[in-house]
């Protein structure tokens, strides 16, 4: 056991109960002066009810502009081994699957270059390794792309997509996740790594509507799975549901539109007002799937509140093929669409979702080119303000 | 510059870490059970299976535990194993009768399995005063203390719904909570304290002042020096300045709580998503266990499923019996701070008489 350099009454508290701790996992690095002084300064803020962590300070690779964030202690004089405490974003694998050897791959790197703290995984996806040394930044950042990984995203850029399990282990996914997500992040290198967006975009791959990766709350561009045909129905096999489950009161009655009737015998669904919500499919997963039309909704503008409060995405497209082999072309040309206009026309901090709210949504999809269609909105509009062009007076061909 | 500097590569591709069974199944399964608590099988349509154990983790993870799941996989799993988006691990076996010693060995080691269905799974969290500048509170020591006593929630699948807890240490919401059954939100309370012969120095006034969404924050000359002044009144504390700008001082270790948000969901099961709303304006942080935190979160989580129907998350019990109950139910007092004064604010106030008496 090391011995500790400060007495940490406090966090040792969070040591104690069932679930697993941070201090515990603190203390398995404190080997390091660095990680002894992560746990002295962490106590002190545990004391004082104030963080320690200051940011500011341009750190990173050598040609990127993103990737690494810079951190430094508000007690360096005391606590002098975090002095710089940097986080280093790495880009994961598609839906975070691994080998042993590759995590031993990235153990050895991280342990050779700084604190020994990771987080699996970020809130956007990344791997993070928690505190290096500004020196430390380049030399970690060689052995990374020599084992064959690379930084993920930070600031106003492309940050690290990310996806869902897919159709890897996931009878719904009803597009390939993984490759797609792999695909979008390998043809945007240069938009992850080099800030020249107003500010962050994100985008995530979500196979159903179950949306198991939050993106219609967490991205700018949400990619979620869907389908256009019939639900596909096993009727043996909801009949054997029909022993344990109750199909009128927990699968009808909860269904959005009520589109679904059951006499007992055979379940019926009236696809053409099903709206695609997973609730039947989820509780009866061995009678039920998603169609075989299957691709993805595309819905814009999602993000947590600040600046100019929170907000879900919306729907632009209801429905785009996510065919691998069309190397997803329709997808990056809409994005590189929005991109060109948000790009010029964003301001500072300004995500696409209030860039949007701002210059109208109208105004927006002409930019664009795409047609408003009414699955864009839950209802036309209510109120009689309405900005009218020269086109109003044109006769439809 | 050195000529064998390798860039731009991007992240492995995936497809050289999926175990076997998943490569020849890739998009060919045909469905899943949840066998018990944290263990599911996934069968394809060629009669092969997956089984995932899920084990809950702190998400800071040290190397030394890595390299244990490492070995763990390497002993049941021929190495294979994944994280999932809310922070577990999950080990992938092909061999059935390796679940019960795998599951043993993992428990051993000091992480629970569960977090699978009606559960509460793990709670996606921010880094808090363990690694960032802006949290108003910590992150792991709050999620800590909530795990350890919802621990039966995650082991069992015992609730109407699942439960999705979310937690982030400041508007920022890095952890995105804004739509999640529970959210716990660090929150600052008072206008940021400038330190004015910092500011010139550190930041660029115009892109500070247009980093306030309410416009509290005007450029003004401060004893001969260019800075900045803060209206208070019209301030909310959100701390996008002082990310902007360090000299811009958010955090006051007086009056930085925590707030409790519910009602949020991402899903389109059966109702669209939707945010999560105020149900409890402020708790003030009190470390090293947060108990007031805990035991405001147990209590929501209690009435919920003592109260909602089976398959209704959180946000869809609230919405059948109305939020008067649930203030009614769960004790919580509803103030001012409930309703909404920012843009579109208009948009929650009851517009109908249609009331339960």
């Amino acid at each position: 056991m090391t011995e500790m350099k400060y007495k940490t009454p406090l966090l040792d508290e969070l040591e104690k109960g069932p679930w697993p701790s941070f201090v515990k996992e603190i203390k398995k690095e404190a080997h390091r002066p660095m990680v002894q002084d992560v746990l002295g300064q962490v106590e002190r803020s545990y004391e004082e009810h104030i963080s320690h962590w200051k940011h500011g300070g341009l750190v990173g690779v050598m040609g990127y502009g993103g990737g690494v964030i810079g951190r430094y202690s508000d007690l360096a004089h005391e606590f002098t081994n975090v002095a710089e405490f940097h986080t280093h974003r790495v880009n994961q694998p598609s839906a975070w699957f691994y080998t042993s050897d590759a995590l031993r791959t990235l153990c050895d790197i991280w342990d050779r270059h700084g604190s020994g703290l990771t987080n699996m995984h970020g809130s956007t996806g990344d791997i993070v390794f928690l505190g290096s040394t500004t020196q430390a930044i380049e030399p970690l950042f060689k052995d990374l792309t020599a084992a064959g990984w690379d930084l993920g995203g930070s600031g106003s850029n492309m940050r690290t997509p990310s996806c869902c399990v897919g159709p890897a282990r996931c009878e719904w996914a009803c597009y390939d996740t993984l490759d797609a997500c792999y695909n979008i992040t390998q043809n945007f290198q240069d938009e992850l790594h080099r800030p020249f967006f107003p500010y962050k975009w994100k985008f995530k791959f979500a196979g159903c509507p179950n949306d198991c990766v939050a993106s219609i709350a967490r991205s700018d561009c949400s990619v979620m799975g869907t389908w256009r045909d019939e639900i596909q129905v096993n009727q043996a096999k909801v009949l054997e549901y029909a022993k344990t489950v109750d199909i009128e009161n927990e699968i009808c009655d909860f269904c959005p539109t009520r589109c679904i009737e059951w006499d007992g015998k055979t379940l019926e669904i009236d696809n053409s007002n099903c709206v695609k919500c997973m609730h039947c499919i989820n509780v009866l997963p061995k009678a039920l799937k998603p169609g075989k039309d299957r691709g993805a909704t595309i819905l814009i503008g999602g993000k947590a509140p600040i600046v100019g409060g929170a907000l879900l995405c919306s729907v632009f497209v209801p429905f785009l093929e996510m065919d691998p082999d069309s190397d997803y072309e329709d997808l990056k040309e809409l994005t590189e669409a929005i991109w060109d206009l948000w790009g010029e026309h964003g301001k500072m901090r300004e995500r696409v979702g209030e860039f949007i709210q701002r210059v109208g949504m109208s105004n927006f999809l002409e930019e664009i080119g795409l047609d408003p269609i009414p699955e864009m909105v839950m209802a036309p509009r209510s109120n009689p303000y309405i900005f009218f062009d020269d086109e109003i007076f044109e006769t439809e061909e | 510059m050195a000529e064998d500097r390798i860039t731009d590569i991007g992240p492995p591709n995936y497809e050289q870490f999926l175990p076997p069974v998943i490569k020849k199944n890739y998009g060919k399964w045909d469905y899943h059970e949840i066998l018990r608590p944290g263990v599911m099988v996934h069968v394809a349509e060629s009669g092969d299976k997956v089984f995932t154990v899920r084990c809950g983790s702190p998400r800071l993870l040290a190397v030394t535990t890595i390299r244990k799941f490492a070995d763990i996989a390497d002993k049941y799993c021929d190495g294979h194993l994944r994280f999932t988006s809310r922070n577990n691990v999950e080990f992938l076996l092909s061999d059935e009768s390796k679940i019960d010693a795998l599951i043993a060995e993992v428990e051993e080691y000091g992480f629970p399995v569960g977090g699978m269905g009606n559960s509460i799974s793990n709670i996606v969290h921010t880094q808090g005063w363990v690694h960032c500048h802006s949290a108003a509170s910590d992150a792991s020591g709050v999620v800590k203390s909530v795990m350890d006593e919802l621990l039966p929630h995650f082991q069992n699948m015992d609730l109407p719904a699942k439960l999705r807890v979310a937690y982030a240490c400041c508007l920022n919401m890095c952890g995105a909570v804004h739509c999640s059954d529970i959210a716990i939100l660090g929150v600052h309370t008072r206008a940021p304290v400038i330190d004015h012969g910092d500011l010139p120095k550190m930041c660029e006034i115009p892109t500070l002042v247009a980093s306030c969404p309410t416009g509290a924050i005007r450029p003004a000359t401060v004893d001969g020096v260019n800075s900045v002044e803060i209206i208070e009144e019209q301030c909310m504390y959100c701390g996008n300045c002082y990310t902007v700008c360090p000299a811009v001082k958010i955090n006051n270790a007086q009056t930085d709580g925590i707030s409790i948000w519910v009602g949020g969901k991402v899903s389109n099961s059966r109702v669209a998503p939707k945010f999560s709303k105020l149900a409890i304006p402020f708790i003030p942080n009190n470390p090293p266990r947060w108990p007031e935190v805990v035991e405001a979160v147990i209590n929501i989580v209690n009435v919920y499923a003592e109260n909602a129907r089976k398959h209704e998350r959180m946000g869809e019990w609230i919405d059948r019996i109305g939020w008067p109950k649930f203030f009614e139910l769960t004790g919580i007092k509803f103030t001012k701070y409930h309703i909404d004064d920012f843009k579109h604010a208009g948009e929650t106030y009851t517009r109908t008489a249609q009331l339960r008496h």
